[in-house]
């Protein structure tokens, strides 16, 4: 499926900020108990976090706790099959959920110095870093659009957005964006 | 605006939450002895008080969880949240 902010050119304040759209990727929303989380990871190649709000990455996979029983994982574009078969094999005889969301979601950047201050223009939570620091992942809202937010980098967050709120979230932060750089 | 400490997440906006009422509402039974008054206080009656009430809320734009807050109505101080499976707190 097309992505939902292809050929969006990147909003760019220089040194400043930078939001981008980020390529497609594989995704999925595993939800289990602890056992079956923690067989899971193994499977996947990345540990699903037991910690509320963080994630555990590598270069190429990520999990990102979401809930209790709830994470999202990311992976590759065009793992789908291999990640799903892996693990449904390995979580045979635990109960468990494992559905592909790779469509569901758009994702973007928001980085540099300025990050902060952008998605506080429509996001209520604490992002100074002693309060979110890099690691730190959450569901919550971007002005009207529920988003999954994740400082990867000290100075970076990713955007998790449904696809259908994608463009709504771009220009809900262009126009923010545009604010900031005139005041 | 309420600030509401999610069991899992913390301190968190109001605006992440879906408030789902009284709490600690026992459901009637078996059917064949409860009266219809009895269902009726069952499905449609709940408190309204002035100061402290037991309620139900979603952490819907977070981790997804149900959990119990005592809330004063008039003043907004929650006094306390707690497991939607717990006993109600020592709160006045
Ligand atoms: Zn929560």
């Amino acid at each position: 499926m097309a992505d939902a902010l292809e050929g969006r050119a990147p909003i760019v304040w220089p040194d400043r900020l930078r939001v981008a759209a980020l390529p497609p990727q594989a995704r999925f929303v595993f939800r289990g108990d602890a056992e079956a989380a923690a067989r899971a990871g193994d499977a996947f190649g990345a540990t699903l976090p037991m910690t509320p709000c963080r994630a555990a990455a590598d270069d190429a996979r990520a999990a990102l706790w979401l809930g209790p029983d709830e994470w999202l994982l990311l992976a590759p574009p065009g793992t789908e099959d291999g990640t799903a078969r892996d693990i449904a094999a390995a979580l045979a005889d635990l109960p468990h959920a494992l559905a592909c969301v790779s469509d569901r979601h758009a994702a973007l950047t928001v980085s540099g110095p300025r990050a902060e201050t952008l998605l506080a223009a429509g996001c209520a939570l604490d992002l100074d870093p002693r309060a979110f620091p890099q690691g730190m992942c959450t569901r919550s809202l971007l002005a009207k659009a529920e988003i999954v937010l994740w400082r990867h980098q000290p100075a970076s967050f990713r955007l998790e957005v449904r696809r259908s709120f994608a463009a709504y979230v771009w220009d809900f932060l262009a126009e923010a964006a545009r604010e900031h750089a005139s005041a | 605006m309420l600030l509401i400490a999610c069991p899992h997440c913390g301190p968190r906006d109001e605006a992440e939450f879906v408030c789902g009422g009284q709490t600690h509402i026992a459901r009637p039974g078996p059917p064949e002895t409860t009266s219809d008054a009895q269902w009726a206080r069952y499905l449609f009656e709940r408190d309204n008080p002035k100061g402290l009430h037991l309620e139900r809320w979603l952490h819907r734009h977070g981790c997804g969880q149900w959990f119990n807050v005592a809330r004063d109505t008039l003043t907004h101080e929650v006094k306390a949240v707690y497991g939607l499976l717990d006993t109600r707190p020592d709160v006045t």
